[in-house]
């Protein structure tokens, strides 16, 4: 560490390993201890809670690293998810199965609503193939848009942070108001098979929560890999001095552009697993509410923690079910105390703890050591009073009081 | 050719904010290899005239032609891809990266988003990080965090940082607030060299560091120009004498 040879070696060619211990450890933790512990029920809980981490992922690269707050994240996950939605519930329309309904073949909500034939927009979904693509492209595309209008125009922080409130708003608005096309605020419900296969047997629940894990890991190692590249470096450049960015010659809208897209891709994802495994897409995962949610677990995880917005993910869902279980009318306030609390005193979340608490531990003992001189006690035993003054790279302040 | 190539002609240029104007009808015209400073009162639009050079502000009217290109509807990117390197007033470096990798991060290679995810550390951008580093006084220190610099130092990574993009014009807005007589010694050893392959603008209040690195000297006052030359030459001239110490 101390020599610098830098030019000479790279510096991280001895630790590389080293950087994927805490992925590993979470690898081991999703894909062995939690199902060897937990029963089916749980276990698929966990799995949607695993598919929230998506969106949290894509919030770390996007705001932790990047600097970019989207409170609208959950428009990406929605559109993600009601596009495997939309797949799953054609499929279950078939003619057989839907004969009562006045016009067979449709989805049950359309029948209800008066519409007598398929609309234009739901033809594409017919195909696996489209219905994968589109589960990307259509937020992706939508990213892209909106961040360009956006970052083009210099549009940022708390400003982009309210339009994509607006944005989140508006979604769920449409979705509720055009009932015959998107099943309005049911959502789209009794979703039956995937290309034949019953996804609501336990087999089909334990293959995609494997299949679930395996992606998310894989969007972890993913957005470590991105992060480690000169982009990486370039995003955490522009969170700190945009301007200077700008003026080394870079489109710095560009930039701000990809990360926001990647992110609202990797939601995406997480939507589309997040019907699979619960069997319904609904706007009340597309909203506002949800959508500061997702927020909550980046900043519990650890904003600038990859692994610990997951294990943020998993917190956060884990004490919602069992508070709102336990204090139904008290899970809100908690809810936000806890946001509170990370503010305050974790401002690194759960991945900054360890750091957090070492230095509350060496703040204690330097208080310690300032007091036992003044009260004359064994001088000599004590360590020079100017030694362990209080670290100045802990920006808490006030916890004794 | 006698070797004087005006590298930066800046034509009839005027900004106004609200009415005032910053900069009013300016000309100035750099050539190749020159050092030039820009001095003048407060508010005479010293740093405005950066900010439209590098395209910080929009001008209201006027040219400005870098190598006969005109750069007035040019993006701020574009300008320092053709070669405008600027240092802000306060060092505006990368604190939380290190020295190394606020380097690598100017590096002209790997500009696009693309560029930038498949950019991988070569020998070439190593070299020239070494190089750099040693002009700026900062070799042993590429392993540390920026923020752990000093001042001074921050103000020399920063301009490291625009080195490395070998611009053929570097604008430097104060380069030596804040520093030690010893730093500031440093620093115009340090742009001197600098200038030898390539034109420097610098704004500067020091009027000792002034005498020491200028070729040539602008007066601003209120936006215009007041008087061009030698130093010699810009302190024995009565209207400037008047705009430092009259009233």
């Amino acid at each position: 560490m101390t020599t610098p040879s830098v030019i000479e070696t790279k510096p991280e060619a001895a630790p590389a390993w080293r950087a994927y211990v805490p992925l590993a450890v979470l690898a081991v933790f999703i894909l062995a201890v939690l199902p060897l512990c937990l029963d089916l029920f749980r276990l698929n809980l966990v799995g949607k809670y695993l598919t929230y981490a998506f969106v949290a992922i894509g919030l770390v690269l996007c705001w932790g690293y990047g600097g970019i707050l989207s409170l609208g994240q959950g428009v990406f996950f929605g559109l993600g998810g009601y596009a495997m939605a939309m797949f799953l519930k054609l499929e279950a329309s078939d003619p057989e199965s839907t004969k009562i309904q006045s016009t067979p073949g449709i989805p049950d909500f359309m029948d209800w609503n008066q519409i007598t034939a398929l609309p234009a927009l739901w033809q594409p979904f017919h195909s696996f193939a489209f219905t994968l693509f589109a589960i990307v492209a259509v937020p992706g595309l939508l990213a892209f848009v909106i961040g360009l209008a956006m970052f083009k125009r210099r549009v940022g922080g708390v400003y982009f942070a309210i339009m994509t409130q607006a944005f989140a708003a508006m979604l769920s608005i449409l979705i509720i108001g055009q009932q015959g096309y998107t099943g309005g605020v049911n959502g789209i419900t009794d979703l039956k098979t995937l290309l034949g296969w019953d996804i609501r047997t336990d087999h089909a629940k334990y293959v995609l929560y494997f299949l679930n894990a395996g992606l998310l890991l894989g969007a972890v190692l993913l957005g470590q890999i991105v992060l480690k590249t000169k982009f990486g470096k370039l995003l955490l450049a522009l969170r700190d001095k945009e301007e200077r960015v700008r003026f080394s010659g870079y489109d710095v809208a560009a930039f701000k552009v990809f990360i926001f897209t990647f992110a609202a891709m990797l939601s995406a994802v997480g939507g589309a697993m997040f019907t699979l495994q619960v069997g319904f897409m609904s706007p009340s995962f597309v909203g506002i509410v949800p959508s500061i949610e997702m927020v909550i677990f980046t900043a519990v995880g650890g904003r600038l923690s990859l692994v610990g917005a997951v294990y943020g993910s998993l917190a956060v869902n884990f004490g919602k079910s069992y508070f709102s279980e336990s204090f139904p009318q008290l899970w809100l306030f908690l809810m936000g105390g806890l946001f509170i609390a990370v503010v305050m005193l974790f401002p690194n979340g759960l991945a900054g703890l360890g750091e957090n608490i070492s230095g509350w531990v060496k703040q204690w003992r330097g208080r310690q050591a300032r007091q036992l001189p003044a009260r004359g006690a064994s001088r000599a035993a004590t360590p020079p009073t100017d030694e362990p003054a209080a670290p100045n790279a802990l920006r808490a302040k006030g916890g004794a009081a | 050719m006698s070797g004087a190539r005006i590298v930066l002609a800046v034509e009839n240029l005027s900004v106004s904010f609200d009415g005032f104007k910053a900069v009013n009808d300016l000309n100035l015209y750099v050539e190749q290899n020159e050092l030039r400073v820009v001095i003048g009162p407060n508010g005479a639009g010293k740093t405005t005239l950066l900010d439209l050079i590098c395209g910080r502000t929009r001008a209201t009217e006027g040219s400005i032609k870098f190598k006969d290109m005109e750069l007035t509807r040019m993006p701020e990117y574009e300008r320092v891809r053709r070669g405008i390197g600027r240092k802000f007033q306060t060092p505006s470096i990368y604190e939380n990266l290190t020295v190394l990798e606020n380097l690598e991060v100017s590096y002209p290679r790997g500009r696009s988003v693309f560029g930038s995810l498949f950019f991988r550390r070569d020998q070439a951008l190593l070299d020239r990080v070494k190089e750099v580093a040693e002009l700026i006084y900062l070799d042993d220190r590429l392993d540390d965090a920026a923020e752990l610099l000093s001042h001074g130092q921050k103000q020399w990574l920063e301009i490291g940082m625009l080195l490395m993009q070998d611009p053929e014009l570097l604008m430097l807005d104060e380069p030596v607030a804040g520093m030690s007589v010893s730093e500031r010694q440093k620093t115009a050893e340090l742009l001197t060299r600098i200038s030898n392959n390539r034109s420097v603008i610098v704004i500067e209040h020091d009027m000792e560091f002034v005498k020491s690195i200028a070729h040539r000297v602008t007066v601003l006052h209120q936006g215009k120009m007041l008087a061009e030359g030698s130093m010699d030459h810009v302190q024995a001239d009565p209207r400037v004498i008047e705009v430092y110490l009259g009233h």
